[in-house]
């Protein structure tokens, strides 16, 4: 029930002093309340919860986040590419590893395990196979 | 769907992972607060995919779980009256009260009926002048202002016949009850996303400051929780404990200040039992006094009943997170979706519940051999694609 689900709205209209609107979760309408977020206009995007619009979504931090996000894995690989001994299996696995080789590919005993874990990271991708 | 999917992208979540592997170096404990969260950790093997030292606690924050009994038991008492249409959000139907639930309740004739939204119930009372309409008005701050919001219009309407069982829980005071306890092992939260959409940070600065941990607000997809995850561990190996925001795209610091509004003009602060954990001070919401002819407790006059939980479940300890659902007896056993001894068994967002739909601790016909931490076939993308398809569907 405590779910909040980003929506986008397609109208708005008042009722019994509510301000009401029809939201559109991927092609499903429902019924919200936009009384809480009443700056929003149809074509807006809002999380709904329990049928109240609770928040409107920016849509600046949305792309911000993501551009971040998706950055941050160069940054990984231009970081990965600088370190030195102890690195037997790359971070980032972008194509699928048979898991044998996965398995193989493991550091050495002698690192910690909270340094070997870049290699096992890998394993999950790789477990595709 | 847009701001789903994208948030789904096992590419980018792969990486994330591999940072979190990069700057970690030290063991660390962090609690995810919300149970939204805990369900996509547990789905997607996100606490699988950390570093060894890097321990997730699922927290206590599912509505449902942490109702306390006595409160299912009084539903139970006002659903059964043959006056009262009894409404409630569907997952608190299934929770077992003492000696039954009210679904059972329903089956044997009590007019108990699944609403989506408080604003239903209303209309359910408006509807049925003579019939009493009693709405279960659970949840956490998230919840808050819908509730409150019926409360509100029940009185602008002149609708009397509505009223409400109230059992409202805040977050804050049940952080600082864990971060209190002398058995804590939590170092930092990821605080709940959408409690914060309402409510903002303001509330936590203090608890970081005080017992210093470091504090992320987090989303609920799953890139969402591995970047709040990666805030964390940044601050924990930093030494930092501030309150940062990772789901930027919908929470402000300031929170929602007309959902605030309505919320203090309806509810007060008092104090709460939790399920499983006992009273905390100050830690819920009631009926302010000129809201009280809306509180189904003073119209239906229920009795506080003594309340026995299964003797096998350990639903408060796996609610304060110094237990997993592996480590109880019932598990799988006695216990299971299908007939659910406790809450956090019940819920969607329960702990229990989260474990059974993943197949954790459920046998090799279910869950295959794990090779070094990872099991085969359940790989990020799988869990990753599995969930945007179900998003979909939904």
């Amino acid at each position: 029930m405590c779910l909040g689900i980003p929506g986008k709205v397609v109208d708005v209209r008042d009722e019994d002093g509510l301000r009401m609107g029809r939201v559109d979760f991927g092609g499903v309408r429902k019924e919200a309340c936009l009384s809480y977020v009443p700056e929003v206009v149809p074509g807006d995007y809002v999380i709904v919860h329990v049928g109240f619009a609770i928040s409107h979504v920016d849509e600046e931090e949305a792309l911000r986040t993501l551009e971040l996000l998706s950055q941050m894995g160069d940054l990984v690989q231009q970081e990965l590419a600088t370190m030195g001994p102890g690195m037997t299996a790359p971070a980032v696995v972008d194509d699928p590893m048979p898991l044998g080789a996965a398995v193989a590919g493991r550091v050495d005993e002698a690192v910690p395990r909270h340094q070997a874990a870049p290699g096992a990271s890998a394993l999950r991708p790789g477990a595709r196979a | 769907m847009k701001y789903l999917d994208e948030y789904r992208d096992g590419a980018i979540a792969r990486k994330l992972v591999a940072e979190i592997h990069r700057v970690a170096t030290r063991p660390w404990t962090m609690m995810e607060v919300c149970g939204g969260q805990t369900h996509t950790i547990v789905k997607q093997g996100i606490d699988e995919m950390l570093p060894d030292g890097i321990r997730m606690i699922h927290g206590p924050g599912c509505p449902v779980c942490v109702t306390p009994l006595e409160q299912v038991d009084k539903a139970l008492a006002i659903a059964a009256d043959p006056r009262v249409i009894f409404t409630s959000y569907g997952d608190m139907l299934r929770v077992p009260g003492s000696t039954t639930d009210l679904l059972s309740l329903k089956a044997r004739g009590a007019d108990v009926r699944i609403v989506y939204s408080p604003l239903d119930a209303l209309r359910i009372a408006a509807a049925h002048p003579d019939r009493e309409v009693v709405f279960f008005a659970i949840g956490f701050e998230t919840t808050a202002p819908a509730n409150a919001m019926a409360a509100w219009q029940a009185r602008e309407l002149g609708l009397d016949n509505f009223s409400m069982l109230v059992s409202h829980v805040l977050v804050p005071p049940a952080m600082e009850a864990i971060l209190s306890s002398p058995s804590n092992q939590v170092q930092s939260f990821l605080a709940a996303g959408h409690v914060c959409a309402v409510m903002g940070w303001t509330e936590y600065e203090p608890i970081a400051a005080k017992y210093h941990v470091p504090i992320v607000v987090t989303g609920f997809e799953p890139l969402d929780l591995l970047e709040g995850i990666l805030m964390a561990v940044r601050q924990l190996e930093e030494g930092r404990a501030v309150v940062e925001n990772q789901y930027a795209r919908a929470v402000r610091r300031e929170g929602n200040r007309l959902a605030q509004e309505t919320v203090f003009r309806v509810f007060e602060i008092g104090d709460r039992t939790w399920r499983g954990i006992g009273e905390i001070p100050s830690s819920g919401y009631r009926l302010k006094p000129e809201f009280a002819r809306f509180d189904a407790e003073q119209r239906f006059l229920v009795a506080d009943i003594s309340t026995r939980e299964h003797p096998a479940c350990i639903a408060g300890e796996i609610l304060r997170g110094t237990k997993t659902p592996l480590d109880c007896t019932a598990y799988g056993v006695l216990c299971s979706p299908q007939r659910p001894l406790g809450a956090p068994m019940v819920s969607s967002e329960g702990t229990c519940a989260a474990f059974h739909a993943a197949g954790r601790g459920l046998g090799p016909a279910v869950r295959p051999l794990t090779v070094i931490g990872v099991p085969p076939g359940t790989s990020a993308d799988a869990g990753l694609q599995r969930a945007a398809s179900e998003a979909i569907a939904r």
